[in-house]
Parts: structure tokens; C-alpha cells; sequence
């Protein structure tokens, strides 16, 4: 990492790792995100549940970018997301993201795959890159794989390598945006076992799921969503034995039978 | 009946297909006789060939005539083989001075020392090999091909013809077409407004309009517009004419490449902090040129059959020589004609065809190193 870099960091010495304040984001005329305030601490483990459609994807792809806000506050890692290139760029170093269709990059191998971004964005020796991503493959439990091409792979690897690669950049934040729901149910357990792994070593992490089992494990908070808006945020003990709204005993009760 | 209820106890081992599913018998059953109809097909396939084939073979082979001074050794009903003996320099080298032929030997040469060793994959030091392709390469092609410098005699581009100029017209064009073209595709999915009008109008254009009329204008309408006693070589604009009007094709290519690349491997690279050239560089692009290789190779087959046009504005190419060659009065016989287009047909086809199987088998390598 570059001195300047190093300074940006210690000036955000503040416990926030993200802060979204009154977000509003409109696809067209489809009011998408309504009014989100969601403050995320250091450390902290969020899971994000709701229904299809109800804006958990937007929300999570506003924090490094992929999609933009039309107003509102976004702050992650103290750095305000703006319109200005560098500042995303900036961001979304420090955030990894991991999709639910994996995105891994076919015509590279594993390895590949993993030290693109060191190499490219963090302008890390090769050597060093590789070192660094063998490590990581090591963690999610897949270094035999290094050499293969993802085609070559199981989703769940695939997913697994997707875990390692967005690892590689060594970011502060890492996001999910429902990492195991295009996965075999024989393989749900393999990736999520490596999200745990990640959890318990301290990683503030924005999960979005319907492992409800999962969300019950490691999330500190569990925020609930429907048609764009956060119905209701709370630890999973009272969430899960005495949801308060409506709409989440309802969305509760279809999800846990 | 199957019972209701079932417990497997013992697995059962794979065996043997049933007799007469293979074999040589089985698949000409399947692949040639599996229905009346495709039976009769075979039949009439094989009359037909036979029908064909076995005058061509005399005509070419059998009838032909391999020697000879003139017209006189082809009064028969064979090739006249002879002919294009007398005049294979001629086709070859056009013009060029027999005693300077060395040089367009040299350059031969020398594109294929580079040529190989970037076409099979298992020869390492690739980016050197582009180096030497497109830096060394072109200008020792220059220099020793139009000489005037380090003692070299002056061969100006008006003597040069045939085979030379056929080659000259086409690796130059597609050098010029391939990265144009990809640059036309990246920018016609721009998101700079501009920039998208831009390609669009140029690939339309250019592609409205039929290459004849890319040469004419090239070598008739561009002298009016630039300025007085500035001249460009001819043969240099009717490489400019063709090598533009194909980076317009393959920019279409290219763009059906790079519409076939999901988003999420836009989004996957943004996510890691990739900037929007890095994007393009390492992930789009790789992915997007190796899905378009047959249609980049079917567009550089087609310029180089194109390169045949260039004898309406007075450049002759190989076939441009071969025409001219059958006018020659000492070979005034009925199977002049034919024999040199029949030579120049196996060149094309040869040099096309070699492309083609190329092509195939990179895809097929890609194919089994990346199964997605
Ligand atoms: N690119 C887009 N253009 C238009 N509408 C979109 C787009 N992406 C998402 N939406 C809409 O926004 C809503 C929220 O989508 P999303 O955040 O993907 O929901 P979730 O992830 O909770 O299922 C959905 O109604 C979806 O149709
Ligand atoms: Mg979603």
C-alpha cells in the first residue's frame, strides 16, 4: 500500500466502516431505495433478508458503486461516494464483493484470476501476488486448484475462488450479495462454512442471504427489507423469536418452516 | 411390475453396446444409408463425383502439358502447365527487376521466421514475436522491398506485382483493419454520446459502400483533395482503401464478441477496483476477440480475396498478372486462359483454406483448455 494511502487511513480512525443517510435511488421512475439510513461499525456482521425484488441487491451495490444514488449520504470507509472516479476507485478497493453468480473471469486460470487485481490495481510485484493468493486459495480450502480454469470448477469452488479472489485486494469491508443461491444444496455448506471462517476473524461483512441458519450464526444485526425500504434492523435473538413488523413475521413465516 | 418399495443390493457393471452399433458397417448404415432418402442422396453424390472427377484429373494431370516455349506445346486437350512455368516469375514478382528478387525472397523469409513462431502456441516468447511482427519486420520489409537506402537499388511500388502484391496488399490490410476494427467496436459501445455517433457513421459508411467504390474514390478522388505536389503512393492508398473498409466489418465482428460478454464480468472487474481500460484490457477483450475468431478470420479470408480488386485502378496482383499474362501473343492458345486462373485458384484456395483450418484449430484449443 502507497504512503498517501496510508494517511487516508489514519485519518479515519471513527469505529463507521459504512454510513448510508437518507439514500434514494431510482431505476427511471421505479423508486428502488427509499430513505435508507443503515450505519455499519467496524467489525460489524450485517445480514440483509427481505423478498425478491425488495431492493437488497440495489442497496448492497450502492456501497461500492456498481449502482449510483440519486441522493443521499454514502460514506464507506471515509470516503463520501460522489460522482468523482477517484473516490469510487478509492472504495471500491476497499470493499470486495462477492456475487451470486460468482463472475469469475473464464479465459484466466484460478490464479490468475486472484492476482489480476493485485497486480493491476494494488501494482504488487507478481511474485508477491501469488504468494498472497496461494495463501488465500489455502484459506478457502482450494490450492490444488490453482492452475485449473473455472469452467474446470464446481459452483461451489467457483465460489470459493470468487471468495479468495475479492480477498486478495485485502479489503476492509467485504459485501455478499447472495452468495449461495446459485449453488447445489450439497455445496450451500462448503461456501457458507468459508464466510464463517471470514466472520469469526473479525471481517465487517454486508451478507445478503436467505440462510436464515447462517444469519442466525454470525450476524450481529439482521436488517429486513421490502420494496425499498429497511422495515426493520435488530439483533437476531429478538428478530428472529419476536419480529416487531408485520411484514417480517409475514416474511418470516414463509422463509422458516 | 416395479415393486413399491426397492433396496438395491448389487451394482450393476457397465456392458458392451448390442452388436452392430459399431464399426465401419454401422456407420456407413447411420451416416449414409440410415433412410431411403438419404440413400439416394449417397447415390446420386457418388454419380456425380464420379461424373466429374475423373476429367478433371485427365484435364489437370494426365492431358496436361508441363513444357514448353510457346504456344505450340499446348495445342492438346490438357493444362497448359507450361505457361505458367514461363511466367511464374511474372506472377510472383510483377516487375520487380529479376536480379533484385532476392529481397522479396529475403522478406519472404523473414515474415515467415515470425509468422511460425507466433502461430504454435507452444513456442514461448510471444511478445517478442509481436515485436519483431510489428515493429522489426515492417520496416526491414520496407527498406529491403523498396531499397533506395544502404545501397539497395530503387524499386519503386509500380513495378512491384503478382504474388508480392498481393501479400503486401493483404497482411497490410489486415494490420490495419484488426486494430481499427476493435477500436471502431469499443466505441460504438462508448458511453460518450459522441463517440458512439462517431463509430456508428463511420462503420455505416463505410460499410454502405461497395470496396470498388473505396478504390476508384482512393485512387481518382483523394490526389483532388490533398494538397497540390503532395502525391500518396497508389498502391499504399488502395491499402489504406481496403484496410479501412474491412475495419469496418471487423468492428462488427468484434462488437457481436463484446455484446456476447455478460455483465457480470464487467461488474466482477469494477468490483476489484479494475479501471475502465483495465476492464477492457484484461477481462472484456480477451474474452470477446476469442469468441469472434471465426468471424475475424472469416473477414481477413474475404479481404484477402478482396485484394483481387485492386486491378481496376491498375495494380496488378497475382490474379491482376495471371489476366494479363494470358494476353501475351506468344501464348494465344485455348488453354492459356484456363490454366493460369486454374493457378491462381489453388493459390487462393491454399493460402485461404490454410487460414481456415488455423482458425479452427485455436478455437478448438481454447475450447479444451477453458470449458466453461
Ligand atoms: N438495472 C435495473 N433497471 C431497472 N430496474 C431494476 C434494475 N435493477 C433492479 N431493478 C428493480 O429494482 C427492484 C429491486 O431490485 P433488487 O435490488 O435486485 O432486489 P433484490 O436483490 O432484493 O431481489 C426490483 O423491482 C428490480 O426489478
Ligand atoms: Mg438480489
Amino acid at each position: 500500500m502507497s504512503d498517501t494511502a496510508d494517511k487516508v487511513v489514519s485519518q479515519r480512525s471513527s469505529e463507521v466502516a459504512i454510513e448510508m443517510a437518507g439514500v434514494n435511488k431510482w431505476y427511471g421512475a421505479f423508486h428502488a431505495l427509499r430513505d435508507i439510513d443503515l450505519t455499519v461499525n467496524r467489525g460489524e456482521r450485517i445480514v440483509i433478508c427481505g423478498p425478491s425484488g425488495s431492493g437488497k441487491s440495489t442497496l448492497i451495490r450502492c456501497v461500492n458503486a456498481l449502482e449510483s444514488h440519486q441522493s443521499g449520504r454514502i460514506v464507506v470507509d471515509g470516503i463520501e461516494l460522489t460522482h468523482d472516479l477517484r473516490r469510487i476507485d478509492e472504495v471500491r478497493r476497499e470493499t470486495g464483493m462477492v456475487f451470486q453468480s460468482f463472475n469469475l473471469f473464464p479465459h484466466l486460470t484460478v490464479l490468475e484470476n486472484c492476482t489480476l487485481a493485485p497486480i493491476w490495481v494494488r501494482k504488487m510485484p507478481k511474485r508477491d501476488a501469488e504468494g498472497i493468493a496461494m495463501q488465500l486459495l489455502e484459506r478457502v480450502r482450494i490450492p490444488e486448484q490453482a492452475a485449473k480454469y473455472p469452467g474446470q470448477l464446481s459452483g461451489g469452488q467457483q465460489q470459493r475462488v470468487a471468495i479468495a479472489r475479492a480477498l486478495c485486494m485485502r479489503p476492509k469491508i467485504m459485501l455478499f450479495d447472495e452468495p449461495t443461491s446459485a449453488l447445489d444444496p450439497e455445496m450451500i455448506k462448503e461456501v457458507l462454512d468459508v464466510i464463517v471462517d471470514l466472520a469469526t476473524d473479525g471481517m465487517t461483512m454486508v451478507v445478503v442471504t436467505h440462510e436464515m441458519g447462517f444469519a442466525r450464526q454470525v450476524a450481529d444485526r439482521i436488517v429486513f427489507m421490502a420494496d425499498g425500504q429497511i422495515v426493520e434492523v435488530g439483533e437476531p435473538e429478538p428478530f428472529f423469536t419476536a419480529p416487531r413488523h408485520a411484514r417480517t413475521r409475514e416474511f418470516l413465516g414463509q422463509v422458516l418452516r | 411390475m416395479a415393486p413399491r418399495n426397492f433396496v438395491r443390493t448389487e451394482i450393476i457393471p457397465a456392458q458392451p453396446p448390442p452388436a452392430g452399433t459399431l464399426g465401419p458397417l454401422a456407420w456407413l448404415r447411420a451416416h449414409l444409408f440410415s433412410t431411403p432418402a438419404n440413400a439416394a442422396i449417397t447415390i446420386l453424390a457418388v454419380l456425380f463425383l464420379a461424373w466429374t472427377i475423373p476429367p478433371l484429373i485427365r484435364w489437370a494431370f494426365v492431358d496436361a502439358v508441363w513444357t514448353g516455349e510457346n504456344r505450340e506445346a499446348c495445342v492438346g486437350a490438357g493444362a497448359c502447365w507450361a505457361f505458367v512455368r514461363a511466367k511464374f516469375d511474372l506472377f510472383m514478382y510483377g516487375q520487380y527487376p529479376p536480379a533484385q528478387h532476392w529481397r522479396v525472397n529475403v522478406v519472404g523469409l523473414l515474415f515467415v521466421a515470425g509468422l511460425v513462431p507466433m502461430a504454435i502456441p507452444a513456442i514461448p516468447g510471444k511478445r517478442w514475436t509481436v515485436l519483431y511482427l510489428l515493429v522489426v519486420f515492417p520496416v526491414a520489409a520496407f527498406i529491403l522491398l523498396r531499397g533506395g537506402m544502404f545501397g539497395l537499388t530503387d524499386v519503386p511500388t509500380t513495378r512491384w506485382g503478382g504474388l508480392l502484391v498481393t501479400l503486401v496488399v493483404a497482411v497490410t490490410g489486415i494490420v490495419i483493419a484488426f486494430p481499427l476494427g476493435v477500436l471502431l467496436a469499443l466505441a460504438r459501445r462508448s458511453r460518450l454520446p459522441l463517440i458512439r455517433v462517431l463509430a456508428t457513421g463511420l462503420i455505416e459508411i463505410w460499410r454502405g459502400v461497395p470496396l470498388v467504390t473505396v478504390l476508384f474514390m482512393a485512387s481518382v478522388m483523394l490526389p483532388i483533395f490533398l494538397p497540390s505536389g503532395v502525391t500518396i503512393d497508389k498502391l499504399l492508398r488502395a491499402i489504406i482503401g481496403i484496410g479501412v473498409f474491412y475495419s469496418a466489418y471487423m468492428a462488427e465482428v468484434i462488437r457481436g464478441g463484446l455484446q456476447s460478454i455478460p455483465r457480470g464480468q464487467y461488474e466482477g472487474a469494477m468490483a476489484l477496483g479494475l479501471s475502465g481500460l483495465q476492464r477492457t484490457w484484461l477481462v472484456v477483450l480477451p474474452q470477446a476477440l476469442t469468441i469472434s475468431i471465426p468471424g475475424i478470420v472469416n473477414t481477413i479470408i474475404a479481404l484477402f480475396k478482396d485484394t483481387s480488386l485492386v486491378l481496376i485502378i491498375a495494380l496488378y496482383d497475382l490474379l491482376g498478372m495471371i489476366q494479363s499474362a494470358t494476353n501475351d501473343s506468344n501464348w494465344a492458345v485455348a488453354q492459356v486462359p484456363a490454366s493460369g486462373y486454374a493457378f491462381a485458384a489453388v493459390i487462393y484456395w491454399a493460402l485461404c483454406f490454410s487460414m481456415s483450418r488455423y482458425s479452427l484449430f485455436i478455437e478448438r484449443r481454447r475450447a479444451a483448455g477453458r470449458p466453461r
